[in-house]
């Protein structure tokens, strides 16, 4: 049965089409049929971040419209034959986006994908509640901080009541992806801990993402980072939270201050 | 908090507790309909009825304190309103 998952933080800038990809990779590379869409109608990047840019022909505004069909707008990626991308329109044309046609469209793609992830555009607009419209489970990225973690808190009311499962009673399978952390800032009480976001949010955790070069790298080279460097902390971090997501049971590993000898003789502030 | 605390500990305890107290008036209200907008018309409305006044020489204020809230509202009306109100009498 195919898993329709919205990635979405309410907050600009957190990490929510890095790590659509990242995660759309990994299930990916799992052997998963995984679709990415990009509902950032007028502001597209996931075709960017994926390396798909220059070959971006249709979009989901063109198969809402009808002028063209599914199968001409998915994108196939180069490097897995599992992972497929369906753009964003890059026209002003938001109001095409209609909660009819992207309910035929996840539909359709329902028959053909075991995961589709919908990668929200940030806000609470009209992008962001039809990405989450359909949604069986909600990744949520938070980033360790102060306005981060209210949108989110206010996002996640929103899963519980502006989505089709909620509308009929059910509930949006809710998971945390807490990106952008700093082990060493966390340790010296200049950012919230994991525990303390847990708190606050009350939400079950997805994983833990470190603040990394190589997310960084890998957006620069068009590359989710599970691919361009798969042994990274973050790549490992994404893979165990694709593995969380399917179902495993997978131990959470708190990234800690990775001190050189150097530091910890002479320096506090390794970061 | 006292700046003595903040050098010791940081200001991540901070956040948390900021956050604990927003999210705790947050969860609260968001499900409620918009309380102000509601006062403001129904009030406005009455008062429309009996005087006249220019619908954007109207100030509407909400401000919560900790046990008490204030409503305020402020509005500006032409002189010489009471010779019409006697008038309709």
């Amino acid at each position: 049965m195919a898993h329709v998952v919205v990635v979405t933080s309410g907050k600009g800038g957190v990490g929510k089409t890095t790590s659509t990809a990242a995660m759309g990779a990994a299930l990916a590379q799992h052997g998963e049929k995984v679709v990415v869409i990009d509902f950032d109608v007028g502001l597209r990047n996931l075709d960017l971040v994926l390396g798909a840019e220059r070959r971006v022909v249709f979009d989901l505004i063109n198969v809402i419209t009808g002028v063209a069909k599914l199968s001409q707008a998915l994108i196939r990626d180069k490097r897995l034959e599992n992972l497929h991308l369906l753009p964003a329109s890059q026209t002003r044309d938001k109001d095409a986006l209609t909660e009819e046609g992207v309910a035929k469209v996840i539909d359709e793609l329902r028959t053909k994908f075991d995961w589709i992830i919908c990668d929200s555009p940030a806000g609470i607009e009209r992008g962001a509640t039809l990405a989450m419209r359909h949604a069986d489970a909600a990744i949520i990225v938070t980033n360790p901080e102060v306005s981060s973690v209210r949108d989110s808190d206010r996002i996640i009311g929103l899963l519980d009541s502006k989505t089709v499962k909620a509308e009929n009673g059910e509930r949006v399978e809710k998971h945390l992806l807490i990106t952008r952390y700093h082990p060493s800032r966390a340790a010296r009480g200049e950012m919230m801990t994991i525990e303390d976001v847990l708190e606050i949010l009350s939400t079950p955790l997805l994983g833990i993402i470190p603040e990394s070069e190589e997310v960084l790298r890998a957006s620069n080279i068009g590359s989710p980072v599970t691919l361009s460097n798969a042994l990274s902390a973050p790549a490992r971090a994404y893979f165990d939270a694709a593995r969380r997501l399917r179902g495993e049971i997978v131990p959470m590993i708190v990234p800690s201050e990775n001190k050189g000898i150097f530091n910890k003789l002479f320096g506090r502030k390794a970061a | 908090m006292t700046l003595f605390k903040m050098f010791r500990r940081g200001s991540a305890p901070i956040a948390r507790e900021r956050l604990q107290i927003l999210l705790a008036h947050e969860r609260v209200t968001r499900n409620q309909p918009d309380l102000l907008g509601i006062l403001r018309e129904e009030i406005l409305a009455v008062i429309s009825r009996h005087v006249p006044f220019e619908p954007d020489k109207v100030q509407i204020k909400l401000d919560r304190g900790k046990s008490v809230s204030t409503l305020e509202v402020d509005i500006e009306i032409p002189n010489g309103f009471g010779a019409a109100l006697a008038k309709a009498s």
